[in-house]
């Protein structure tokens, strides 16, 4: 273990499971308990949960603090009712992504703001840099843990845990209960595709909210899972699909940029990258085979090498490998293929959107 | 970790099992651990001759890709069709039905710098942490 490396206040909980751990974004984090595959199906027919308290939580408040958010974020912050939260992205000046975040707004001049553990020191020192007089940034992130519970019958578990039916909280909302004597927060969120919810807990109460989550039958999962499920889902990450080099338009995450809204920084580049010609897109890759692509691996059209894979995976479903990666036109175009060069032999891969990566339920495999 | 004796062991975790100057080989009961579910092999084609030390192959889990070192020379005279295609036999029964080549061998002096089970076993757990 290398110095410096950090430990989630769920650590304890990991090596009683037999976790195997592995060094993450400086986080000393489990990669699985049991084994990817069988942690990404039990997210998919059941519920898994996922010590993901090495991310940001940052509160911003403050009198400017919606103003200060739209000025640096790329979706609508004031548009945003108190108690919901949406996906959005810090650009740039030149219009790449700094990060990927979610920002709730859980006061009329206060946000939760959800960052990448990777990025967390990076996005807070940008905040702090652009922020005035009347926004107040606190990094919240020490004093809690965060568990992701996730699947089909996560709502259910984390439910029965909580004594509070979820149901009734909407995509991307946010809600406060008191459990334990400890103020959570419980927001509909999740990286997997699958329905769920992200909680934040104090450090005090997360390892009993961790054993009572087991307990009510929710399966630990990894990152490993992790990672498989995100990409499955096509849900880009930084270091990846994004980062500061590549912007929303190549990304195909425009659905999260307000245009309309007025400035915010990256705009004039984002603006000027949608009128020229697409340079790359970001798409999804299924292999004919079990060869798992991976980061950096080519792809080819005959002898011109046509993009980049930027995450791959095993996907059980389908039982085969998939990938997401930038593609040069015209060769984005689903229902392509290109290969990809594995240790010197072609691989054959299909183009689909990346949003057609994970089959649907009851879905017969292709 | 089972580590069964009678088997010679590589450094790079791979075992061979002699039977006159074939030698079959595969991956390591701690290898396979260490990699997780095992999804793809990529192994040689009959006929080809490799040298000691030489990389033969690759072993795909969901996480990782890892090289395969021939622990020895000699030529190819069969692969493992069926770890191939049901490739978690590679975890489920390292030591057995996911063996992955059988190599007629051409320089048998080789298996004397091979580790033997105690010697493997200590390695491993050595390079576990």
């Amino acid at each position: 273990m290398s110095e410096g490396t950090m430990s989630t206040c769920l650590v304890d909980e990991h090596r009683t499971l037999g976790a195997r751990m592995v060094p993450f974004a400086g986080w000393n984090m489990p990669v699985q308990y049991k084994g990817i595959i069988e942690e990404t199906q039990a997210v998919r027919n059941h519920a898994g949960a996922f010590d993901i308290s090495h991310m940001g939580r940052l509160i911003v408040s403050g009198r400017g603090a919606a103003a200060f958010l739209d000025a640096l974020t790329t979706n609508h912050v004031a548009a945003l009712e108190v108690g919901h939260g949406h996906y959005s992205m810090l650009t740039n000046e030149a219009g790449g992504i700094i990060d990927d975040i979610i920002v709730y707004r859980i006061g009329q001049d206060e946000f939760l703001v959800v960052v990448n553990a990777s990025n967390a020191e990076k996005d807070l020192t940008w905040l702090r840099q652009h922020a005035g007089a009347e926004v107040e940034i606190a990094d919240q992130s020490g004093a809690t843990g965060m568990v992701a519970v996730q699947g089909p019958d996560a709502l259910e578990a984390a439910g029965s845990v909580l004594g509070r039916a979820l149901g009734g909280l909407p995509r991307f909302g946010v809600a406060f209960y008191e459990w334990r004597q400890a103020h959570v927060t419980v927001c509909r969120t999740g990286y997997t595709g699958e329905d769920g919810v992200e909680v934040i807990v104090p450090v005090a109460v997360a390892p009993l909210f961790w054993r009572a989550l087991l307990a009510a039958g929710v399966v630990p999962c990894g990152l490993g899972a992790r990672d498989a499920l995100r990409v499955e889902a096509g849900y880009p990450l930084y270091g990846h699909e994004i980062d500061d080099e590549h912007g929303p338009v190549g990304a195909m995450l425009m659905w999260a940029v307000c245009m309309d809204k007025g400035d915010f920084v990256g705009r004039g580049a984002i603006a000027a990258a949608r009128q020229e010609a697409p340079k790359e897109r970001l798409v999804g890759l299924v292999a004919s085979g079990r060869v798992v692509p991976r980061q950096g691996y080519t792809l080819w059209s005959a002898d011109e090498c046509v993009g980049t894979v930027t995450s791959g995976a095993f996907t059980p479903t389908r039982g085969c490998g998939i990938a997401m990666g930038y593609v040069r036109p015209p060769h984005h175009v689903k229902g392509g293929c290109v290969q990809m060069d594995v240790r010197g032999q072609r691989h054959e891969l299909r183009v689909i959107p990346k949003k057609e990566l994970l089959l649907p339920k009851g879905a017969p495999a292709a | 970790m089972a580590t069964p004796e009678g088997l010679l062991y590589s450094k790079t975790h791979e075992w061979v099992r002699v039977v006159d100057d074939v030698a079959e080989i595969g991956i390591t009961d701690h290898a396979q651990a260490e990699l997780g579910d095992v999804v793809y092999l990529d192994l040689p084609e009959v006929g080809r001759a490799l040298a000691y030390d030489e990389i033969f192959g690759a072993v795909e889990s969901v996480k990782a890709v890892s090289d395969l070192y021939s622990p020895l020379s000699g030529e190819v005279i069969e692969v493992n069709a069926e770890a191939t295609s049901a490739t978690d036999l590679v975890n489920s029964d390292p030591y057995g039905q996911g063996w992955m080549v059988r190599l007629k061998m051409t320089q048998p002096d080789e298996l004397q710098q091979l580790l033997d089970a105690e010697q493997y076993g200590a390695f491993a757990a050595e390079s576990a942490h």
